[in-house]
């Protein structure tokens, strides 16, 4: 086994362990922090599939801002816990054998079809580098980006007013 | 790294799976919620698997707007658990059957 593929397959390793432990965990902020090593380990792989720049933005937006905030809305709710119920038991065992068959579908997709023309492809040096992604994002989707901005502010606003408290009604 | 593409598509309809699962069992809004977020990052790696094989930035480019549509949707839908909270003081997915026939 070849040194890439042995760091594929610890990173893979991590990746799922993590993934089930988010699942399996009990408790919302052992989920929470179970996804943020989740999400740092796929951006190791990022950064070993030549993609510097989205690796980064993996770390600071999704592992950094989006778990912070989910962080703190599950202390903020107190929502660490459910207490157990018994109703609709049997839906674990069903969701147990259609994420089975949805996986063993996806799985023998990926691997009957050609996914790639080749299988090692050589990439240049500066592949995914922040420069060559911001110089290709600009010239070539220059109104998408302005795009996303406006939608950056619309979900502010958005977050701003769904969690307003109502003060003519207090008084 | 050189491995085939194939492995990392693996890898990452493995942790589609494991979302689709999350969303199913969970009860709880959040943990279903951060499975939605695991299903939005194991399609960015099959992009940027692509984006790998064929030699094309398009990949990672898309997956700079997947994280930015990601962001904006954990800001609102925060705001809607909150929001729900605050109403039925509960985050029981399987308690919001306010609209069952």
């Amino acid at each position: 086994m070849t040194p890439d593929l042995l760091l594929f397959f610890s990173l893979g390793a991590i990746a799922v362990a993590t993934a089930v432990g988010m699942l399996a965990s009990r408790n919302a902020v052992y989920s929470t922090l179970l996804l943020v090593l989740n999400f740092v380990t796929v951006a190791v792989m990022y950064l070993a599939l030549n993609a510097a720049f989205i690796a980064m933005v993996q770390v600071t937006v999704y592992a950094g801002a989006i778990m912070v905030l989910f962080m703190f809305v599950v202390m903020l709710l107190g929502g660490e816990q459910l207490p157990p119920t018994s109703r609709m038991r049997w839906q674990i065992p069903l969701a147990g054998v259609l994420g089975l068959l949805l996986a063993a579908e996806a799985l023998y997709a990926i691997f009957s079809l050609r996914a790639s023309p080749v299988d090692r492809p050589e990439v240049a040096v500066d592949f995914g580098s922040p420069a060559t992604v911001g110089l290709y994002l600009y010239q070539n989707y220059l109104v998408p980006v302005e795009i996303a901005s406006i939608l950056l502010l619309v979900a502010m606003l958005g977050a701003i007013v769904l969690t307003r408290v109502e003060r003519r009604q207090a008084r | 790294m050189n491995v085939p593409t194939e492995y990392v598509l693996a890898l990452s309809a493995i942790l589609f799976v494991l979302g689709v699962i999350g969303v199913l069992i969970r009860r709880n809004a959040l943990v279903v919620f951060m499975s939605v977020e695991l299903m939005l990052n194991s399609a960015n790696l099959a992009f940027i698997a692509f984006a790998r094989a064929y030699q094309s930035l398009g990949g990672q480019v898309f997956v700079f707007f997947t994280i930015t549509v990601a962001a904006a949707e954990v800001a609102v839908g925060l705001a809607l658990i909150v929001a729900i909270f605050r109403s039925k003081h509960s985050i029981d997915v399987d308690q919001m059957s306010s609209l069952k026939g």
